[in-house]
């Protein structure tokens, strides 16, 4: 049965506040959810006031710079810092998207910031996505071919190549299927807007001669039939990716297949 | 606690092979009652408030009859699809089992006795 309600041990508290930056004008106030595997305590918001004047113009600039001089101990993925590696995914402001590409002007008030929601969290801002990759390795993510590998290359002309755009983009930040209900309820069975829209990928890459295969695979009340076209995967994609239309396609061709 | 690996976790069972039907039949139901529903108010709106003599007159007559009819029928079998769905989201275990069972028979039940109180008023 669904549970609607967190577990007393996952209620969040309220945390330390830290102090106000001496001789600033110009403060922002920052809400930032920690939990720490190690102290056995509830989870926690702490409170973290940035002198605006001296900080860098993205969210994640904001968090390395409480790392950096206020709060070693804050705990978050980052890498490339340009929306290309998909680790800083997090829920800024209520909406899941990349750190590192939103700005802090596109938040209006305090900023709010939480791990991506309904994952298992390892510490802080950090979400477990063990299974989320796992569900993507299984929808086989590569060429699958059963012709003798050619002695140039798979040839694939502009027209079937342009429809992949929209497609390869994806960098798997999990923003989309961690902004979906039928994600957050069962995310166990149900592959998630991120992994069906990588399937898609293959599933329409004019090289693959698997897409028998891979709609078989798919065809599932649970794996792809739990997508109710809520669209919050469309709405929160921070590449501006569409994964609820490539479901959407997906169950398109299994009914054509059928009838 | 079980050691299972990620990628059993993530694979299951494997694919069911089914939910295409289940998909498209709910679909088909969607476009019918598109139609079946807005036909089926205004005709029964037309005799909303009447004395028992009319509306028995009405429902004798071949059209509002089978209208009505199917609007029962068609609009049960969506609702018995949908309610699924619903079922399946949020109950899992043997409770899921038992509740689309009860569903089941409470929509095809509802749809019987609308279509035979139909059937008593039009022949």
């Amino acid at each position: 049965m669904v549970q609607f309600t967190l577990p007393k041990n996952s209620r969040i508290r309220t945390g330390k506040t830290w102090p106000k930056p001496e001789g600033a004008t110009n403060v922002r106030k920052f809400k930032i959810y920690r939990w720490n595997p190690d102290d056995g305590e509830n989870p926690r918001v702490d409170t973290y006031f940035l002198d605006m004047d001296k900080c860098g113009p993205m969210i994640l600039d904001a968090l390395i710079k409480i790392k950096n001089e206020i709060d070693p101990t804050l705990t978050f993925r980052r890498s490339c810092r340009e929306g290309i590696c998909g680790s800083c995914a997090m829920n800024i402001d209520g909406r899941n998207t990349l750190a590192c590409i939103f700005g802090l002007d596109e938040v209006k008030g305090d900023v709010t910031i939480y791990p991506l929601p309904h994952m298992p969290v390892i510490k802080d801002l950090i979400p477990d996505l063990t299974h989320f990759y796992a569900q993507h390795a299984s929808i086989m993510p590569w060429l699958e071919t059963k012709t003798n590998r050619p002695a140039k290359e798979w040839k694939q002309s502009i027209e079937d190549r342009k429809k992949l755009d929209g497609l390869y983009e994806c960098v798997m930040c999990a923003s989309c299927s961690t902004s979906c209900p039928s994600y957050w309820w069962n995310g166990d069975r149900y592959l998630g807007p991120a992994a069906l829209l990588h399937a898609y990928r293959w599933i329409i890459d004019s090289r693959d001669e698997a897409t028998g295969e891979r709609l078989d695979e798919l065809e599932d009340p649970f794996k792809l039939y739990r997508c109710h076209t809520i669209m919050n995967c469309a709405q929160t994609c921070p590449k501006g990716l569409n994964p609820a239309l490539a479901i959407a396609e997906i169950k398109k061709m299994m009914v054509d297949r059928a009838y | 606690m079980a050691f299972l690996t990620d990628r059993k976790r993530a694979t299951g069972w494997g694919s069911a092979k089914k939910g295409t039907e289940h998909f498209w039949s709910m679909k088909v139901t969607s476009v019918a009652l598109l139609v079946l529903i807005p036909l089926f108010m205004f005709n029964f709106g037309s005799i909303l408030g009447a004395d028992y003599d009319t509306v028995l007159a009405h429902y004798s007559r071949p059209y509002p009859a089978i209208l009505a009819a199917l609007t029962l029928i068609v609009g049960f079998k969506h609702f018995n699809l949908g309610f699924q769905v619903l079922i399946e989201d949020y109950v899992h275990g043997a409770w899921e089992k038992i509740l689309i069972i009860g569903m089941t028979c409470l929509s095809y039940g509802a749809a019987a006795v609308g279509v035979f109180a139909l059937a008593k008023l039009a022949l």
